[in-house]
């Protein structure tokens, strides 16, 4: 077993600036990430990619990451690439995996810096192959430099599926259409939040650049669609969309793309007991936590996307403040230190948030997200239909845990990531409860599957603590 | 349903996939070679058996899981190919409890 005093999970702009300041500090730390390089999921693949040609295409924002990237190789963290983090118990003990052997590593303090998921959006014909994320499309573009091999279409509302596009065009990949799921009066609504969000004019800028961008390259936009069917045999061969009570279009396609925001990964959070909200504004549940990202828990921080929807550049210095309570708790530097260290990142912290209540306005999710019809697979794992679940709300007001117990939605192995917040709102609606008066699935670790031959490396007296 | 935008060159290692030889970049994800072969799809589900193919590629949806030098339900999309890889397909219920 190794010991250290901090133990990040993620290396993302979370991770890696948290990593820097505890370093500064002379802190021991070791980050462990799942992906084979530095970066987290806005800057992929960023140390090779920056200097190729691939790099300008992905733009400026991407290209920021490699001088991150350089600051944590140099910072003096250990960092173990290609391991997941699965279990943390009290104290702390984390169990990671790398290849195929798991190990132990005690820790006297941690930071989840594990960021972000998409939003899951169930409909009709949503675990066809041929169905993915705009975030899938995005990493297979930074990661693998691969785009559809015909035009495709995207579905969905909020920043990335613009700013994918965007990167996809100036790649010389092609789009069918942009189903733009943007409910009408959605920028109404937002405009309210405009003031606080004036900071961040450059930011309002890029959104209007790139919708003016897509529009110069002549991309077929569909506003204020409601609905949309994916279908095919055996892959995904057609889709159909309609807006509110229009009549269906339907249209040849062998890719699509979906998005409707992102929320929290909060499994780890979940799983350690820690306390979570939920967040109206964002729809989705996010950790309780202190001025410096302190977790109900003592001594386990979040940090990032991971703590609440708001960007890279509020993770970093999200990360940042982490690092520096971790650094005082241990006492590397003193309280009235890691104040003052700790004020320029609150001032830039203030500023992205701002921004927030703005975006989660104007991209605030269509209803349907959260109402499938029957036919629509909620729970992909173990294929349980909206139509059951809504059958058994209405039997007896079960909670979403008694559901999972009588569907085994939520029993397979991503364990409710795709549709514990789906399940949520049908019961709520069916019992016409609020969705937060259901709550989220009990996690229980691990996070994930672990497999007998993992369970057989901890045995290893090298390994085991 | 994907396809490279260069073409690996000399760095190109070979991956078995169902026991036939295909070229992959070296370093690169295997879900992202399997997304470019002409049958996009690597798995059958569970419960109905209906194919499945990579969705999320940051390893929260499980739908990239394959057979992977052996070892079953591996996620593809946490997975860098390697020079005599072997992977197959994994059809219906394989290790997949939670
Ligand atoms: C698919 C996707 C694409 C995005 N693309 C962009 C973009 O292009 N531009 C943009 O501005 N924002 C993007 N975002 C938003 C993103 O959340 C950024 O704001 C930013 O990357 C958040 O930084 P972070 O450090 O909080 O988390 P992340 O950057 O998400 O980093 C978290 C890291 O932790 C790792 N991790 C997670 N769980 C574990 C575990 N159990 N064990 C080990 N490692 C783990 C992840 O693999 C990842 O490397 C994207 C989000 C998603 C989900
Ligand atoms: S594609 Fe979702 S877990 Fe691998």
């Amino acid at each position: 077993m190794s010991a250290v005093d901090l133990l990040i999970v993620g290396a993302g702009p979370a991770g890696m600036a948290a990593a820097v300041v505890a370093r500064r500090h002379g802190l021991d730390v070791l980050v462990v990430d799942d992906q084979p390089a530095p970066g987290g999921q806005i800057w992929r693949s960023v140390e090779t990619v920056a200097a190729s040609p691939r790099g300008a295409r992905l733009g400026d924002s991407y290209l920021a990451g490699a001088s991150r990237a350089a600051a944590f190789r140099s910072g003096g963290a250990a960092y173990e690439p290609g391991a997941q983090l699965w279990q943390i118990e009290p104290g702390f003990r984390a169990f990671v995996t790398s290849g195929d052997k798991a190990r132990t590593v005690s820790a006297r303090a941690v930071i989840l810096a594990t960021g972000a998921q998409e939003r899951p959006v169930p409909f009709p014909g949503w675990t066809l192959p041929g169905v993915l994320t705009v975030g899938a499309g995005q990493i297979l573009l930074k990661t693998a430099d691969q785009v559809p091999e015909k035009p495709v279409w995207i579905a969905g509302s909020g920043p990335l599926p613009l700013l994918y596009m965007t990167q996809l065009l100036a790649a010389g990949g092609k789009v069918a259409g942009f189903l733009d799921t943007t409910p009408p009066g959605r920028l109404g609504a937002a405009l309210r939040h405009l003031p606080a969000a004036l900071g961040k004019a450059g930011d309002l800028w890029k959104g209007v650049a790139w919708t003016l961008a897509l529009k110069r390259a002549g991309v077929k936009t569909v506003k204020h669609v409601a609905e949309i069917e994916a279908r095919g045999e055996g892959r995904l061969q057609s889709l159909r969309y309609r807006r509110q009570g229009g009549a269906w279009q339907e249209t040849p396609a062998e890719v699509l793309l979906v998005h409707e925001g992102l929320v929290p990964s909060i499994h780890a959070p979940l799983a350690l007991d820690c306390k979570v909200e939920w967040r109206h504004d964002q729809r989705c549940y996010a950790p309780v936590l202190d001025g410096w990202g302190e977790s109900s828990q003592p001594g386990l921080f979040v940090a990032g996307d991971g703590a609440g929807i708001a960007g890279a550049i509020a993770a970093e210095h999200r990360g940042t403040l982490a690092g520096l309570a971790v650094a005082a708790r241990l006492g590397k530097v003193s309280a009235a230190m890691a104040e003052a260290e700790a004020a320029p990142a609150r001032k830039v912290l203030e500023r992205e948030l701002a921004f927030r209540p703005f975006l989660d306005a104007l991209y605030e999710p269509r209803p349907q997200v959260f109402a499938p019809p029957d036919e629509t697979v909620v729970c992909r794992c173990e294929e349980v239909t909206a139509g059951t679940l809504r059958a058994r709300a209405a039997v007896g007001r079960p909670g979403t845990n008694q559901v999972k117990a009588f569907t085994r939605a939520g029993m397979g192995p991503c364990q409710g990531r795709q549709c514990g917040y789906t399940v949520m709102h049908i019961l709520g609606s069916a019992q016409n409860r609020p969705p937060e008066a259901l709550g989220f699935y009990r996690i229980r670790p691990p996070l994930k599957p672990v497999t007998l031959g993992e369970l057989a490396a901890l045995e290893q007296p090298d390994n085991a603590a | 349903m994907f396809r490279k935008l260069h073409d690996p060159g000399p760095s190109a290692v070979t991956v078995l996939i169902d026991g036939k030889a295909v070229s992959a970049e070296a370093g690169e994800n295997l879900a992202a070679l399997l997304l470019r072969q002409p049958e996009g799809w690597n798995r059958t589900s569970t419960v109905s058996q209906s194919p499945r193919a990579p969705y999320c590629m940051m390893g929260v949806c499980f739908e990239c899981l394959a057979e992977v030098d052996g070892v079953g339900s591996v996620q593809t999309c946490l997975t860098t190919v390697r020079d005599g890889m072997r992977v197959s397909r994994q059809l219906g219920r394989r290790m997949l409890s939670a």
